[in-house]
């Protein structure tokens, strides 16, 4: 089994897709001989050609509406933000256009729309942003967000396939960090199952993205003091494994949800919910969450550290729930 | 469009030679379904008993009937919702259209939405949303994805003079431009966005200008001469399916009654709308084919009086229907 880096995992599963169904193309900004501005595509140009590796003007509601049409007339898009911050140009056409096609029309919308999001390397309010959340809030639409190199592939190769429109979120602070062996070939996530990364007894964590590795982190720290700590990935926010999480906090007792977005009407405020409202007898602790100060993702590395979350905020906050 | 009522011409229409007296019949009998379609919801809406808002297209008909006249049953139509006409020439059955606009049981959208927003895969058309604009982009990737698969087809979609001031129509055009895409823009130019007239729309003295900045062809016409919209239409799909890219055709009409029924439009001068409404498109139609032989008068009110009957039989069938069952609304948020 190859080692790959979770880029190379994406790249390896749009390749994958692209040989298997000649339905499958590319579009986005820079994406063809430039490789991206991350290099997912690098080199997909030279195998699949211009007519499946678009490059398009800087026009993410021409990029985002042209996937909805080309998929209406039968071809299976996946469309590349340069940064998922700039999904904002293209919102009407995913919330108004996309998320309403299967529910009005009752035709499928097999997009995928993808790209880096995440802070931590001081690029400022506009290519830091977790903008998951907005999604997350519209019925119709699909949200993944991976964290580790195999899983970013079978999830967006259950992403390519799915027939409803998804956003596929990747931490661009993950590209090149983790390394993982990833199956060669055929290898599918079924969206809507989160993985229990980490088994345990005493707390659960409840993470996705960049935040499950600060979790594991947390953990193995909190294992040293005698705290057995379960960590479960969700991997997609829509649609949500929410069994795993109800059963694994009715088996720890205690709970925090962390995301690197910020808190307020965050994804961990729906997870608390349906915690508080099916495990609520189950709880020795009141559950709580670790995320963003509410605030833009800031620039200069010592506000930007302070404004997300961190491993040493976690940790007190799970030391806090073990001692509650 | 101040300057065009201070000459008050009333311009003859100008017959091409790409239509038989025969499609002309077709044009005028499409022309009367939409007229008569929005006359019957408007009463139907004054007395109370519509379901939904009325978007009437009255002055728009001549734009949407010649213009999807031209196409082929392979090509694709997005239709805004001025644009019943389109629909009739596609072949969607009345019934089809009632249940839509009613939001009955039976209806393609399951009630879910109402008024023209349907599609009808089978019929390559695909409605608006309300987000007037959003659209054009979708057509675009519509008509790429045709390329894309080397399928000889031409996307149509249309656009009000208001919609085209979005964001979406110049991303939409634009890269519809840069592909070369086989993609046709109509602006239904009615002078009024809502309330706002075209002077505090846009400053260019024609829509069609914006296609030099493109790189495409443009040009504008009279959009109540069904012939002249049929003619520059044709060019413009021979152009697309031809490989040549797209191109924007502006056609001036007048929306004659309010942005929907409950707005009586006072805004609108009442000269201006006396003047168009000598400019009828229906109206100088029927005259055009009377004049030239095509048909007598009695035969189009023969045609008239069965078109409505009809209109009005199916809108009351259709009215006594009911609302799909409140289950629906938990379905198909997914596939």
């Amino acid at each position: 089994m190859p080692t790959m880096t979770l880029l190379q995992a994406i790249s390896d599963a749009l390749r994958y897709e692209m040989r298997r169904d000649e339905r499958v193309f590319l579009l986005g900004e820079d994406i063809a001989e430039f490789g991206g501005a991350f290099k997912v595509t690098k080199g997909f140009v030279e195998e699949f050609g211009k007519q499946r590796v678009i490059n398009t003007p800087i026009s993410e509601a021409a990029i985002i509406g042209g996937a909805i049409g080309a998929a209406l007339n039968g071809l299976i898009p996946v469309a590349e933000m340069q940064f998922m911050d700039f999904i904002t140009n293209g919102f009407n056409q995913l919330v108004n256009v996309a998320a309403t096609t299967a529910y009005r029309w009752g035709l499928p919308v097999p997009i995928v729309v993808r790209g880096p999001v995440g802070g931590g390397m001081s690029a400022g309010p506009f290519h830091s942003r977790s903008a998951e959340a907005w999604f997350a809030h519209t019925p119709g639409l699909k949200v993944v967000f991976p964290a580790f190199p195999a899983d970013a592939k079978g999830l967006l190769i259950a992403a390519i396939r799915d027939p409803n429109p998804v956003l596929f979120f990747e931490h661009k602070g993950l590209y090149r960090k983790i390394r993982e062996d990833v199956p060669e070939g055929e290898h599918v996530v079924p969206l809507g199952t989160a993985r229990i990364v980490r088994p345990g007894a005493d707390l659960s964590i409840i993470a996705y993205g960049r935040m499950v590795h600060t979790a594991l982190e947390v953990a193995a720290r909190l294992e040293s003091e005698g705290a057995s700590v379960e960590v479960v990935d969700i991997r997609t926010l829509v649609p949500l494994d929410e069994a795993t999480v109800i059963d694994s906090v009715k088996r720890t007792n205690r709970v925090v949800i962390t995301h690197e977005a910020t808190l307020t009407a965050g994804f961990g405020a729906e997870i608390a919910a349906r915690i508080a409202d099916k495990a609520f007898e189950y709880l020795d602790a009141p559950i709580r969450r670790v995320a963003a100060f509410d605030a833009p993702v800031p620039m200069a590395p010592p506000l930007e550290q302070a404004m997300l979350p961190s491993a040493e905020k976690l940790l007190d906050t799970c030391r806090q729930v073990l001692e509650y | 469009m101040a300057d065009v009522v201070a000459t008050a011409e009333i311009p003859e229409i100008v017959p091409t030679r790409l239509l038989n007296d025969q499609q002309r019949v077709a044009l005028l009998r499409w022309m009367l379904h939409a007229r008569i379609f929005d006359e019957v919801t408007i009463r139907l809406y004054r007395q109370g008993k519509m379901f939904g808002s009325v978007f009437a297209q009255i002055g728009h008909e001549a734009i949407s009937v010649g213009s999807a006249a031209v196409l082929q049953p392979e090509d694709a139509i997005f239709p805004m919702h001025r644009d019943l006409g389109a629909h009739f020439v596609r072949g969607v059955p009345l019934r089809t259209i009632a249940l839509n606009h009613l939001a009955r049981q039976g209806s393609m959208m399951r009630g879910t939405d109402g008024t023209g927003h349907y599609a009808d895969p089978q019929r390559k058309l695909y409605g608006n949303i309300s987000h007037l604009g959003a659209m054009i982009p979708v057509a675009v990737g519509y008509a790429l994805a045709a390329q894309l698969k080397g399928e000889p087809i031409v996307v149509l979609n249309y656009i009000g003079e208001g919609g085209a001031q979005t964001g979406e129509f110049h991303e939409g055009l634009n890269f519809a431009a840069v592909r070369k895409a086989p993609f046709v823009l109509i602006i239904e130019n009615n002078q009024y966005a809502y309330s706002t007239p075209t002077t505090e729309e846009y400053a260019c003295k024609k829509l069609s200008d914006r296609a030099i900045g493109y790189g495409i062809p443009g040009e504008t016409i009279d959009g109540t001469d069904v012939e002249r919209v049929y003619e520059a239409t044709f060019y413009a799909v021979e152009r697309a399916r031809n490989g040549e890219g797209p191109s924007l055709i502006e056609a001036i009409c007048m929306r004659m009654r309010g942005h929907a029924e409950h707005d009586n439009a006072s805004y609108v001068p009442r000269e201006l709308l006396e003047y168009w409404k000598k400019r009828d498109p229906l109206l100088r139609y029927q005259r055009f084919l009377i004049d030239n032989g095509i048909l007598s008068e009695a035969e189009i009110q023969q045609m008239r009086r069965e078109i409505e009957a009809e209109t009005v039989r199916v809108l009351d069938e259709v009215l006594q229907l009911p609302f799909p069952p409140a289950e629906e609304a938990f379905k198909n948020v997914f596939l």
